[in-house]
């Protein structure tokens, strides 16, 4: 536990995440109460010390538009495929817990992806192995092989999108040089 | 609006009832666990459908209140059947 | 008032209308999944997930009825709250169910984790009895 100091920038999206929900709380988006929430923003980083959220220091916006897009648009769609499910198969459901190795070693984009893959209807994060970085998904209608497949394709696929968006550069280089193969 | 928070009643009230039966029936203490988190959520929604109809803001920290009750709720319970099962598989 | 105006008013009430129409159906959807699904995994995918879109929507609609653009940062919290909140008491009451042999096996067509929870196990076992003696 080493308690080296982060950079302001790897901390700025925290604090700005912080001054947003205090003025969400408030009610009141005036630039004094901002000024204010920045300042007790800065005060409550400085004072409650947590072991950093290792950040990349990199994000792309231009990526992460279409990828919030396209979350909401998969959320869309598998809200209704489960509503399906329940209404049309029930009880004679099948599913199956599948393992799916991840690219990344980072606590947090482990994290991330366990999030995103559990917002999204029909697969649910079950276990997960932090030393192998491996994810346990259980996913909703999985009957053969073909579809445990493309559950693993759809996890990797969305690992990577999340890598687009905030992964290190050595982890954009890595997914590049795989996709280029 | 009218029809629509008739429509909105009614179908609340019907999945309501469906999370209560879960509750009275389920056969396990997760199951239920499960089911009360839902009545929550489907609380939640009839708060956000009396904002939108009414346009006020009144019940937003109470909804923000409720999900948070839901999920200690949730994970206090869970973590507590984990530990059980495991002091039990031990002696 | 203009006609124009209204016209705005009217598709902006419709929009809202269909939005916590939706999102009502979504806790249907719930409800729905809790009694047909037959074991506590499935269940789960139906009780969480559907609420994370319902919630979407009728914050959504409240947004569109309140007409001020302050309120959308605040509705923006709530539900990244909800987000944030939803995978992880998911993810917990599934470890414990998954844990507590509350699903059937019957219903699974792979079981990819089994094998490594039965090592750890054994691994476990071993570390005790080594420490026993």
């Amino acid at each position: 536990m080493s308690r080296r100091r982060i950079s302001l920038r790897q901390e700025l999206p925290l604090l700005v995440w912080l001054v947003i929900v205090w003025g969400a709380l408030w009610q009141d988006f005036t630039p004094g109460n901002l000024l204010f929430g920045a300042l007790l923003a800065v005060a409550v980083a400085r004072l409650f010390y947590l072991p950093p959220v290792e950040l990349s220091g990199r994000f792309s916006v231009l990526r992460a538009i279409p990828f919030a897009v396209q979350f909401l648009g998969r959320v869309v769609a598998a809200s209704f495929q489960v509503f399906y499910l329940a209404v049309a198969q029930g009880p004679r459901v099948t599913n199956a817990v599948v393992a799916v190795p991840l690219r990344s070693h980072s606590d947090l984009m482990v994290t991330a992806t366990g999030h995103v893959i559990s917002l999204i209807p029909g697969s649910l994060v079950v276990e997960v192995d932090r030393s192998t970085s491996t994810l346990y998904i259980h996913g909703l209608n999985v009957r053969n092989a073909d579809d445990v497949r493309k559950l693993r394709k759809e996890v990797r696929d969305t690992e990577a999108g999340l890598i687009r968006v905030m992964g290190t550069k050595e982890e954009l280089e890595a997914l590049n040089l795989e996709a280029a193969t | 609006m009218e029809l629509v928070l008739t429509v909105t009643a009614v179908v609340l009230s019907l999945a309501a009832a469906g999370a209560i039966v879960r509750i009275a029936r389920g056969p396990s203490l997760l199951d239920r666990v499960l089911a009360a988190d839902v009545l929550l959520a489907i609380l939640g929604a009839a708060l956000c459908i009396d904002m939108a109809v009414n346009r006020h803001l009144n019940n937003l920290m109470l909804l923000v209140a409720v999900s948070v009750i839901g999920f200690i709720g949730s994970v206090t319970v869970a973590r507590f059947v984990a530990d059980r099962r495991e002091q039990l598989n031990e002696s | 008032m203009n006609p124009d105006a209204s016209a705005v008013d009217t598709a902006v009430d419709v929009v809202s209308a269909v939005f916590m129409i939706v999102g009502a159906v979504m806790s249907l959807a719930a409800a729905i999944g809790l009694l047909r699904f037959p074991d506590l995994m499935s269940r789960m995918h139906a009780a969480t997930k559907p609420q994370v879109l319902g919630l979407f929507l009728l914050l959504a609609a409240v947004g569109l009825q309140l007409r001020t653009w302050w309120v959308w940062p605040v509705l923006l919290v709530a539900w990244i709250f909800q987000l944030l909140t939803v995978p992880v008491s998911a993810h917990m009451v599934g470890r414990a169910g998954y844990r507590t042999k509350h699903l059937h096996r019957e219903l699974l067509s792979t079981d990819e984790l089994e094998a490594v929870v039965l090592k750890a196990a054994e691994a476990a076992r071993e570390q005790d009895s080594d420490g026993g003696r």
